[in-house]
């Protein structure tokens, strides 16, 4: 079922002038889109610069506004993902595409052909996934899975589809090294049936590394398309963000001052059947530090947070030492008024209330810790609007972040904007310890790189600054110190110079250090 | 007929409404929907089967139009939470509103009147066995009916391809639609199956629990076969285990205030509450499998973004 009988020199796909509106906003602004049998196509771009609308209408599950799209040599409208996959295309989703309370045969049975009983599929899986190295098992649930396998699960099932053209959209932000690898080697092979891929991801090494050739895209249209082993990184990002990115620079983030947040032996057992419990994680940061915390999605990240943060308080009040004084029982609040700050991951619902403006959302933060600032009328705890819209304006200044009008719902600005303003609202006080979780998670380069400056900024001014990463690149930029989080324990903690991405990899995967055996001698 | 018998028909008689209420609502809500119009889904299925059995003579006549004025009012909730994207919590509270009064304008009339009760179907052979054959094999319609309702939806959910499409919708009805499954189609199905459900539980009132038509005579057992469902943890025959149960408790609570047990009959009317509560917690206490077989989008409302 692969290419042949297909004149092998014409396109397989051929997007022309596609353009999607929604309203008056052109998500993809006359697209123009080769990709050739046999070939692995990457689509770069940052977020909110098209891609995702582009390959949702290669899906069929946009309908294009106008633009036509070419396949095989013959125009088609694709009108739903099942008439692509009757066309030959597969897709393997970047998130919300599979059923968590369902097993991995019954996720791969919904998008197949009905009439085929459930146990042939388990067994198609099971045989497809060993032959491609991404064992399976069929009986699984998928909450009990870890991420990497989620993804095996999505690539079975568009292959068990015999496709011709495969579609991965974002496939190794949730991967480590060791899994990315992996995941390459099955690319390549697919490669090598015939089949063609269309690769979308913002990193660049992975594209020069693997694509024979990339298609750039910047707000809605095409600004590149190049050979990306031809291109330098710097070439290519300045096709994807416009301008030269700003590179973060870590220097002075050296000197060490006292120890201002410390874990000692934190322990919590899982809250949800879907959650993991923290295992005796000791760590310590200094004033002038930033320390990274690796880690695969799912490994204890939240539950770190919220015990750090105060937002599930621990049992015993010395698990966690803010500026040396017992905290573990105390709540947010409390750990505010000495001087912390906390950014949650989740924006929207966590670290702020979409559908309430940014002052607003500055107020409910703040109006504990800055209460004199922000409140007055004494016991009534008026608003003070004034103070407290001109302190908007002041975070949205420093942040550079673009909204639309002086203070708009939360819920209006771009991923990346809204992020720099939660940031914002914390830096902003100067705290003298601040736990952050995923800072840059789906944002793009340019507002990625000015977070990742203020938490280098905040740290060289003598705070002691904790980030939770999945972006190895980010825990580079920015991070004095390593350590990683693997099933609720975390590794010893490493000066960032002395470890490799293939150390981390293997950390990463459950690799201890010595801490468990230093700990338990440490006890008696 | 011993005692004991007598009192094992009476259960069942009770339990058969609640039963066919919450499996019905059990497939609205696996679909993701929240339907708290049960109440008054039932009423009219009630007021419309002794209604329609009065005029045609024939309670067979009735339990259709039970079923179908059950789907009919649950297809006006369908357009107002699927179509319109109306808020499921609030609409569903108005159906029940709407529901309790519009069957006692209609069925004003026939108010007292003695109704025709649903004859019994005999199975010769199987209803000689003695004890369970009577029990079960000389009942009416509607308890055959919810037999074959409960394991059809058994069967339905969790051994066919439609009921895990289904079953997606319900879990994630971004992703069902990505997959391209018709989450809104899927949706309106399952209401109207719920309501149907309903509507034939109201039937069973109407026509077999007490042959007659009061005003509001489903008395909150809507209510109860929602709490049901998701005490099962959405589960059918942990819904019948649940239905069956309750109908026990309250039968027997009837016969102990008859037989004048010194307890305060406040607290024996409310046995049958605290009963099955406390039974289905120990049921659902794995939270896991509670996990499981929540349906996550439940109540959530959805709009492709095309």
């Amino acid at each position: 079922m692969s290419a042949e009988g297909q004149p092998a020199i014409g396109p397989l796909l051929t997007v022309g002038q596609l353009t999607k509106l929604f309203g008056t906003f052109a998500a993809c602004n006359g697209i123009d889109l080769e990709i050739k049998p046999g070939e692995i196509h990457a689509l770069l771009g940052e977020n909110g610069a098209g891609k995702s609308t582009l390959v949702k209408m290669l899906f069929g599950v946009l309908a294009p506004t106008s633009g036509e799209i070419v396949w095989q040599g013959q125009p088609v409208r694709i009108a739903s993902p099942s008439a692509a996959r009757r066309l030959g295309i597969g897709m393997v989703f970047q998130h919300f595409s599979l059923f968590e309370a369902l097993t991995v045969a019954e996720n791969i049975a919904l998008s197949m052909a009905p009439g085929i009983s459930l146990n042939r599929i388990a067994e198609e899986a099971s045989a497809l996934s060993h032959s491609y190295g991404l064992p399976l098992d069929p009986k699984a649930h998928v909450a009990d899975l870890s991420v990497g396998e989620r993804q095996r699960i999505e690539i079975v099932r568009a292959l068990l589809q015999n496709p011709k053209l495969i579609i991965l959209d974002e496939p190794t932000s949730v991967l480590t090294p060791q899994e990315a690898d992996r995941l390459f080697e099955t690319l390549n092979k697919l490669k090598a049936e015939g089949r063609s891929v269309l690769y979308i991801s913002h990193r660049l090494e992975e594209v020069q590394r693997i694509c024979d050739r990339a298609t750039v895209l910047r707000h809605g249209k095409v600004t590149g398309a190049c050979d990306p082993r031809r291109e330098t990184p710097s070439s290519l990002a300045r096709m994807m963000v416009g301008s030269d990115v700003a590179h973060v620079s870590a220097e002075g983030t050296s000197t060490k001052g006292a120890v201002k947040l410390e874990a000692r032996h934190l322990s919590a057992p899982a809250r949800t059947p879907f959650a993991v419990a923290l295992k005796n994680i000791c760590l310590k940061v200094h004033a002038g530090e930033v320390l990274a915390i690796a880690g695969v999605a799912g490994n204890g990240q939240g539950e770190l947070f919220d015990a750090l943060s105060g937002e599930y308080p621990a049992a015993t009040d010395d698990v966690v030492r803010i500026a040396d004084k017992p905290v573990g029982t105390r709540g947010i609040n409390a750990r505010r008024l000495m001087g912390a700050g906390f950014v949650p991951e989740e924006r929207h619902g966590h670290a702020a209330v979409s559908a309430l403006s940014l002052s607003d959302n500055l107020i409910l933060a703040r109006s504990q810790s800055d209460r004199r600032a922000f409140l007055g009328g004494g016991v009534l705890g008026l608003i003070r609007q004034d103070a407290v819209k001109s302190a908007t304006r002041r975070i949205a200044q420093a942040m550079d972040v673009r909204k639309s009008g002086d203070n708009p719902p939360a819920g209006s600005l771009s991923g990346g904007n809204l992020q720099k303003f939660i940031v914002g609202r914390e830096l902003d006080r100067q705290p003298t310890v601040l736990v952050v979780n995923q800072p840059t998670w789906g944002v793009d380069a340019g507002a990625a790189s000015r977070i990742r400056q203020a938490l280098v900024d905040l740290a060289k001014s003598g705070s002691a600054v904790l980030v939770i990463s999945q972006d190895l690149d980010e825990i580079f930029e920015v991070a004095t110190e390593i350590a990683v989080i693997s099933e609720g324990r975390l590794s010893d903690i490493y000066p960032a110079a002395e470890l490799s991405r293939e150390k981390i990899g293997l950390l990463m995967g459950g690799m201890y250090g010595k801490t468990e055996s230093a700990e338990t001698a440490h006890a008696h | 007929m011993g005692i004991f018998e007598a009192i094992l028909l009476t259960v069942i008689t009770a339990a058969t409404p609640l039963v066919l209420a919450a499996v019905g609502e059990l497939v609205t809500e696996r679909s993701g929907v929240l339907n708290l119009g049960v109440e008054g889904m039932m009423i009219m299925g009630a007021a419309c089967a002794f209604i329609a059995t009065q005029v045609t003579g024939s309670p067979y006549v009735g339990i259709l139009a039970g079923i179908a004025s059950g789907a009919l009012f649950s297809l006006l909730f369908g357009f107002l939470t699927l179509t319109l994207v109306a808020n499921q919590v609030a609409t569903g509270l108005a159906l029940t509103i709407l529901g309790l009064g519009v069957s006692g304008m209609i069925g004003e009339a026939y108010v007292g009147q003695s109704g025709i009760k649903l004859p019994q179907i005999v199975f010769p052979v199987l209803s000689d066995i003695p004890f369970l054959g009577p029990l079960l094999f000389k009942q009416d319609l509607i308890f055959y009916l919810s037999i074959a309702v409960v394991v059809g939806v058994n069967w339905f959910l969790f051994r066919s391809r439609a009921g895990l499409k289904l079953r997606s919708v319900g879990d994630s009805h971004a992703s069902a639609h990505a997959l391209g499954i018709n989450v809104i189609r899927m949706r309106y199905l399952a209401v109207m199956f719920g309501g149907a459900c309903a509507g034939l539980a109201g039937a069973q009132l109407s026509l077999v629990y007490t042959p007659q038509w009061v005003e509001n005579m489903s008395a909150g057992r809507g209510w109860i076969a929602l709490a049901l469902v998701v005490f099962a943890s959405w589960r059918p025959w942990r819904v019948v285990a649940g239905g069956y149960l309750f109908g026990a408790v309250s039968i027997s609570q009837l016969h102990a205030q008859a037989f004048g047990i010194g307890i305060p009959s406040q607290f024996l009317s409310a046995l049958p509450y605290l009963a099955t509560i406390a039974v289905l917690i120990l049921i659902s206490h794995n939270r896991r499998t509670t996990l499981i077989n929540t349906p996550a989008s439940l109540g959530k409302p959805f709009v492709p973004d095309r």
